[in-house]
């Protein structure tokens, strides 16, 4: 037990300086040290509430993923139905409970209505996606399968990350974490960030831009009441528009989503002096736009963002250059945001913030310093503590924790886990907790020696003896730990990763260590009676 | 040199003679704990309550204006807010709860909060905003579950470690023991109705581990004890049990004491809640340990003839091979 051949000893010491080493960086960081630039540095990550910046967790409805494929649906088999040769036609179209019903006027055409519908359910992978069933010899009714919706939801937010992403990058922020989690959030956290609210107009904004006829049928009193006639919905003004509190019935088909654009910039119109948005299609849009503005010369369109009239301006010549202005009584904050999201893509779904955390910068600092004198004062106490009961033993344990204090910010700088306030906490615990080790096995000794034990077998001994329960102390402690990493969001998660390597690392010093110390003195000093 | 005893040597404290006070005293505390909570509540945060928080500090006043900060977020119209002190005298929290159907309208509870932080600012130009956190009726609840299920794993697991390591009585012992340990921290948080958020479960859980620590140190003690001696009444031998740890108690509670006062008192204002649970919970963990996880063993029928088949292995094929198996 006491036996620490050469070979030992030196790994043992290899092991403890290089992790120890590890923390040094990390602590003239905090010191406000300048590290050598030439030497490697690791660095223990702050978390959000230590080093401030903005936690936000978006979340997706499943239901418009649904409503979306249902409208694309219908789309999908409006048009197949028309350009097939001759025409299909159809009425009574519903996407009434979720299904695209229809009925076929001529009975007769459901073969040639299946054979072209059918290719169009099947998706790229080899999920079944929709049902086709008929109704009665003549009504035809689409639903959606769960593995077609849940397929529809994991592309929508693989897309949204990426959109998500392509937007922050744009900030300009520093190390931004943006992850999908479960299936249908993404979790974002910019650390650091000075404007939180930028971040959060930017990313709650689908930016789903759509160019659609005006309905000019309708009637007025009708639309204000939001009854929409056939064919047309309704949708509200923009607040901030001059014509904020009314509504607009559009035509329901036939317009364009901004989809395919190439670019998109702020500016200002130099005649109004308004704020605008130049947006720029590529060939596929340019062409629709150009179709579009072209067939409806003098008649007006309504440009519609999220679900909103941004302007309905007329279409006073075709428009085909590909390049378009949207107007909108914009701030130059707000067409800047729409410049961003447009630029970076539609989200393919909204998303909605459903957690926010911000921390401002200035509590971080202040937090670290209040956590790092109460460490000290708490590390003094406890090695004070120690070296009055346990004398000699105490030193070695005293060594050790410092060693284990080193190897735990070490190890945390390595692996890049991340510091939070909680995990502080978790610094101090483990500071109070890692000597508990080495209580255990100085009272062991202490009992072996009144019980007469000679001074090289009491100490075995309480090495040996103690050591059961020091594992299993610290193995419910584990198991407690993994429950909170398990539970826990951010902050808690970095208190579960301190107190989860604190044991390892107290363990190890506490245990080991002491016991090469305990070794070393003595074989060199062969005390015929211990001081315990 | 002397060295300090805090615990003198040989003690010979008749713990069990209580056991029956004490135990009904424990159980006391267990279910006017469970009425504590099921008649005043705990004060979620809004982490588990929901809503809208806003943390400011007031920089140029010794103490924050708290009733006129409530009266002027709650003339806003979000309904009546929480306002109180977070930290220091001169910080405050205050939540205002999120009208219904907030998480469809991006944007709609930032709103909320910008106006909140607004109105204050233009009245006391002193505030500092510090952070705000938003949680969704969804999350909010998500996370009480969570909660639940987290602290329900824990002590489950770990009993579970405890038998398997031990005998099922011991497991048993240590599942009431941890049962005693929460109970009790959820009802000093609702007395007292600090606030109950987050940091305090993470807290909770933490003490699920290290309240136990003592108890494996009995029981280690116990059953090493039971090997022992086997004549010696159970009783007794417990009460020798807990005597010849006694010290080993004492001293790793108070290690991990003197760490957590400094804490405490200097350490990261918004960290004092958790903190005090941890304390709170370490002390009860270590009286825990004495009179729940003990005396328990002895009315599940714990006896010294109880552990003939926990010898290890080894120790039989030692026996036998001295001749004795």
């Amino acid at each position: 037990m006491l036996d620490f051949p050469l070979w030992k000893k030196l790994s043992l010491w290899a092991m403890t300086l290089a992790a120890s080493l590890l923390a040094l960086p990390s602590l003239f960081n905090v010191s406000g040290l300048d590290w050598p630039s030439a030497l490697p540095d690791p660095q223990v990550n702050l978390g959000l509430d230590l080093a401030g910046g903005s936690h936000l967790l978006l979340e997706a409805k499943a239901s418009d993923v649904r409503a979306q494929r249902l409208e694309n649906m219908e789309e999908t088999v409006r048009q197949l139905m028309r350009n097939a040769k001759p025409r299909i036609r159809i009425g009574d179209v519903s996407t009434a409970g979720g299904q695209l019903s229809f009925i076929l006027e001529n009975a007769a055409d459901i073969d040639r209505a299946r054979g072209l519908i059918e290719p169009a359910m099947q998706g790229a992978t080899t999920v079944r996606e929709w049902e086709l069933n008929v109704v009665d010899g003549q009504r035809m009714v689409l639903s959606q399968t769960d593995a077609g919706v849940n397929q529809a939801i994991d592309d929508a937010m693989a897309s949204a990350t990426e959109v998500v992403r392509r937007r922050i990058d744009e900030l300009g922020t520093r190390e931004p974490t943006i992850i999908r989690q479960g299936d249908t959030r993404i979790v974002v956290q910019v650390p650091g960030l000075q404007d939180p609210e930028a971040l959060k107009a930017l990313v709650g904004q689908t930016a789903q831009l759509e160019f659609k006829l005006v309905d000019l049928n309708a009637l007025p009193s009708n639309v204000q009441a939001g009854i929409a006639p056939a064919g047309s919905e309704i949708f509200p003004f923009a607040p901030g528009t001059p014509e904020q509190g009314s509504f607009l019935a559009v035509r329901r088909l036939g317009g364009i989503r901004g989809e395919n654009l190439t670019g998109a910039q702020a500016g200002v119109n130099p005649q109004t002096n308004q704020n605008i948005v130049n947006i720029t299609f590529d060939a596929q849009g340019g062409a629709k736009f150009a179709k579009l503005t072209t067939e409806n010369v003098n008649k007006p369109f309504a440009i519609i963002l999220d679900g909103q009239v941004l302007s309905a301006p007329n279409i006073n010549e075709p428009i085909i250059g590909g390049s378009a202005q949207i107007s909108g009584s914009f701030t130059p904050e707000s067409a800047n945001n729409l410049a961003i999201a447009l630029r970076s893509g539609a989200l393919p779904v909204p998303l909605a913030v459903v957690e926010e955390r911000t921390v401002g910068p200035d509590l971080g600092a202040d937090s670290i310093r209040k956590g790092l004198i109460a460490m000290g004062i708490g590390s003094l106490a406890v090695i004070a503590l120690m070296i009055a009961t346990y004398g000699r033993f105490g030193v070695y344990a005293t060594v050790a924790l410092v060693f284990n204090v080193l190897m735990l910010l070490g190890i945390m700088a390595l692996g890049g886990f991340t510091l939070t306030l909680p995990g502080i906490a978790g610094f101090v615990i483990t500071i109070g907790a890692a000597v508990d080790a080495n209580v255990l096995i100085n009272e062991r000794i202490r009992e072996e020696r009144a019980r007469g034990r000679k001074v090289v077998a009491a100490v075995e001994t309480g090495y040996k003896e103690a050591s059961r329960a020091i594992f299993d102390a610290n193995l419910t402690n584990v198991i407690s730990g993994v429950a909170l990493f398990a539970f826990g969001s951010g902050p808690v998660k970095g208190f579960a990763v301190v107190l989860i390597i604190g044991i390892v690392t107290s363990v190890f010093t506490g245990v080991t260590l002491t016991r090469m110390f305990v070794a070393g003195w003595l074989r060199k000093a062969r005390p015929n009676d211990i001081v315990i | 040199m002397k060295l300090l005893k805090l615990v003198p040597d040989n003690t010979n404290i008749k713990f069990l003679k209580l056991r029956v006070p004490f135990f009904v005293l424990s159980l006391v505390l267990i279910f006017g704990s469970w009425a504590a909570v099921a008649v005043n509540g705990l004060n979620f945060g809004v982490d588990f309550a929901g809503g809208q928080e806003v943390r400011m500090t007031f920089q140029s006043r010794e103490q924050a204006p708290i009733p006129s900060l409530r009266e002027l977020v709650g003339g806003l119209g979000y309904g009546e807010p929480v306002v109180q002190e977070f930290g220091a005298p001169n910080q405050v929290s205050i939540r205002v709860p999120l009208p219904d159907g907030v998480e469809d309208t991006p944007g709609a509870a930032t709103a909320i909060g910008d106006k909140v932080i607004a109105a204050i600012a233009a009245q006391y130009p002193d505030a500092r905003r510090d952070g705000n956190d938003t949680v969704s009726g969804k999350v909010a609840g998500e996370f009480r579950n969570s909660a639940i299920l987290a602290l329900l794993a824990a002590m489950a697991a770990v009993s579970v470690y405890i038998w398997v390591r031990f005998e099922w009585q011991f497991g048993v012992g240590a599942m009431f023991a941890l049962v005693h340990d929460v109970s009790v921290t959820l009802g000093l948080f609702a007395l007292t109705q600090m606030e109950f958020s987050l940091q305090i479960v993470a807290a909770i859980l933490a003490i699920i581990g290290y309240s136990l620590n003592d108890t494996i140190v009995v029981y280690d003690r116990i059953r090493e004890n039971l090997k022992k001696y086997r004549k010696m009444p159970m009783n007794e031998l417990l009460d020798l049990s807990v005597n010849e740890t006694l010290a080993r108690t004492v001293m790793t509670s108070l290690t991990l004491f003197v760490a957590l006062i400094p804490l405490l008192i200097f350490g990261p204002p918004s960290l004092f809640g958790m903190v005090a649970a941890i304390t709170v919970g370490l002390f009860i963990g270590t009286y825990s340990s004495i009179y729940m996880a003990g005396p328990l063993l002895i009315w599940m029928g714990v006896t010294t003839d109880s552990f003939v088949p926990t010898e290890s292995a080894v120790d039989r094929q030692d026996k036998i091979a001295r001749g004795q198996g």
